[in-house]
């Protein structure tokens, strides 16, 4: 194509698109250090049989309360086992259960949000004022009743039980958030136009609606991760989550750890560690993924 | 606003009562009772006319509804029933380690208030610089550290340091003053950490939304100094959704306490509460979630009185 005579040339390249996480790496980089560090525990947990030097279940009372050497990098427990690789199994249990309480919670409350704001009057007062109860429960109350209520059931293991436990504390305040984005939505011209073209409820719902609020719904679920992993720790630490054998970090501070302060302080720094050290991944790629989607969000 | 008021006072009372019924159920839909624990624990046998007796004795053999209804009867009354663990009035079994739960969250409250409200400004006003980035790192790290462990550290460091251990007693702040800040102050750091990590954060966020407003562009233009710019106009605005964070994490804090008591050998609210629903103590599980609702829904509401008083130009109607 010719450019007519004495006008300026029109640059008629589009603009080059970059990948959607390759702009977040950009824009983001504390939140992809996040990532990167998430990546690299999943891919922990995944390759644990490998990764872990030793079997985090083998007993050795010869060697227990080991300094950390080369043999054994962060030490041995008392009962001899391998702290490193205990810390890389429970890397399964913590991202596990903090995958699948957060994804339950956040897919609940998402749930519970759309459908109150969406049917409103009556439904939704009801609906509200059960989620005020919940939410002035302290989550970690909430928590050990349902522990409490369900006890054990352990599929596959993990224990679904727990997931539940800690999944419910998350599912008002999803709801809170979802709704009020549900609310902005319904009141859009295109919903009252589905509702006079005679579109079902679930139709409106699901093509209208929900598309509508998966950003809060991905925001909230990322922002959880962190928080069921420290929830699942706390749990644990206090007997009421994770069992022994099994290694999960905040198993392995409670009990007798306490008792060996001045002999071995690895059991109960490095556990903690890598605790801290994953919430915080968690947290900062929540915190970036924010940013990056809706920045005004208010959680 | 009298009117609000009253509103907002009836729709307390649903709330409560909703709390009341979801623990009452919760609680009893839990398979076995306190009889298993007190009578089979230590696998020792007990006869079984000793359990049905003691059983009829605590109420447990009367029908669901005739049990609450006689409990929530006497929380009518401001009786919230006698613990099936000690045999003591709930309201006894709290009052006697409330105190020292309330100085640890008030104490960790103060901390977080000292550490937030400078720390939050700091980083606002350099934001993107390095301090900003040290400050956020701090406070998200805050966010992530478990209270309990923060808590093993700090006696981990005292005792390799000074040989200190975590006293066997409490010690009355109108005993010995200092023996019991010494005691208490570790325990408000480790709670208090992450709670000012919630607040700087929340502070961070407001005064950078506080800075975009008219009124600031205002003073700025007119001249007025800076230091007095964010003094008087910035901070003060800034301070509502700062207050209202601080207000809901103090309820919560007897949450994080339950984990925090029991690494600093606390005999306080947390630590009961693990202990009631360890042993199946339905009663004082009851009251003490009960207390922490109340505690949350009362906060909430005074947060909301406290923010018409602060900022004159809501009302509510």
């Amino acid at each position: 194509m010719s450019a007519v005579p004495g006008t300026p040339a029109i640059d008629y390249r589009v603009p080059k698109r970059r990948h959607a996480a390759a702009t977040f790496v950009l824009q983001q980089p504390l939140g992809a250090a996040g990532l990167a560090v998430i990546v690299l525990m999943i891919a922990a947990a995944v390759l644990a049989k490998w990764v872990a030097p030793y079997d985090p279940l083998s007993v050795a009372y010869d060697n227990i309360l080991a300094r950390p050497s080369w043999d054994h990098l962060l030490g041995t427990d008392n009962f001899g086992r391998d702290v490193l690789s205990r810390i890389v199994y429970g890397s399964q249990t913590a991202l596990s259960v903090g995958f699948l309480a957060s994804i339950l919670g956040s897919t609940l409350g998402a749930s519970i949000g759309v459908a109150s704001a969406y049917f409103g009057g009556r439904i939704d007062m009801i609906v509200q004022r059960i989620m005020d109860v919940l939410l002035s429960f302290p989550i970690i109350v909430l928590a050990l009743a349902v522990v409490a209520i369900l006890g054990k059931n352990v599929v596959l293991g993990v224990d679904i039980n727990l997931v539940i436990a800690i999944g419910i504390p998350m599912v008002p305040k999803v709801a809170r958030v979802v709704r009020s984005s549900a609310l902005a939505v319904r009141e859009m011209p295109y919903i009252d136009a589905a509702r006079t073209a005679g579109f079902s409820h679930a139709r409106i719902i699901f093509r209208h609606i929900v598309p509508n609020v998966t950003a809060p719904y991905l925001i909230m679920l990322s922002a959880f991760v962190g928080q069921a992993i420290l929830l699942e720790a706390s749990l644990s630490f206090l007997g009421l989550g994770v069992t022994e054998p099994a290694p999960a970090w905040g198993l392995m501070l409670s009990g007798s750890a306490i008792d060996f302060y001045q002999q071995a302080p690895w059991m109960i720094v490095f556990p903690g560690v890598a605790i801290s050290l994953a919430v915080f991944a968690f947290n900062l790629f929540g915190d970036s993924l924010r940013d990056w989607l809706d920045p005004k969000l208010k959680l | 606003m009298l009117r609000y008021i009253v509103q907002r006072i009836v729709l307390i009372l649903p709330t409560l009562l909703g709390v009341a019924l979801l623990v009452f159920l919760m609680l009893r839909a839990m398979p076995g009772d306190i009889t298993d624990v007190m009578f089979k624990g230590e696998g020792g046998s007990v006869p079984p006319e000793v359990i049905v007796a003691e059983r009829a004795r605590l109420g447990l053999d009367q029908p669901i509804w005739v049990q609450f209804g006689k409990w929530f009867w006497g929380l009518l009354q401001g009786n919230l029933g006698m613990s099936m663990w000690t045999g003591q009035p709930v309201a006894y079994e709290i009052a006697i380690r409330l105190e020292l739960s309330l100085q640890v969250a008030l104490m960790a409250t103060l901390l977080a208030v000292l550490i937030a409200i400078p720390l939050g400004t700091l980083s606002a006003l350099y934001k993107d610089t390095w301090i900003d980035q040290v400050i956020r790192v701090f406070s998200i790290a805050g966010l992530a550290v478990p209270s309990f462990w923060l808590g093993m550290i700090i006696i981990l460091v005292l005792l390799t340091l000074f040989t200190w251990h975590p006293p066997l007693t409490f010690t009355r702040f109108t005993e010995n003053p200092i023996a019991n800040l010494s005691q208490l102050v570790w325990p408000a750091l480790a709670v208090g950490y992450r709670y000012s990590a919630v607040a700087t954060r929340m502070m961070r966020s407001t005064i950078l939304e506080v800075l975009q407003e008219d009124y600031i562009r205002t003073a700025r233009a007119k001249g007025v100094f800076e230091r007095l710019v964010i003094m008087r106009h910035a901070l003060r605005n800034a301070m509502l959704p700062v207050v209202t964070v601080i207000g809901l994490e103090f309820a919560f804090l007897i949450g994080g306490l339950v984990v925090t008591e029991q690494v600093f050998n606390l005999n306080g609210i947390g630590k009961l509460f693990v202990e009631a629903v360890t042993r199946g103590d339905n009663t004082l599980v009851q009251g003490l979630v009960l207390l922490v609702a109340t505690t949350f829904i009362v906060v909430n509401f005074a947060i909301d009185m406290l923010y018409a008083w602060l900022d004159p130009r809501i009302r509510y109607r």
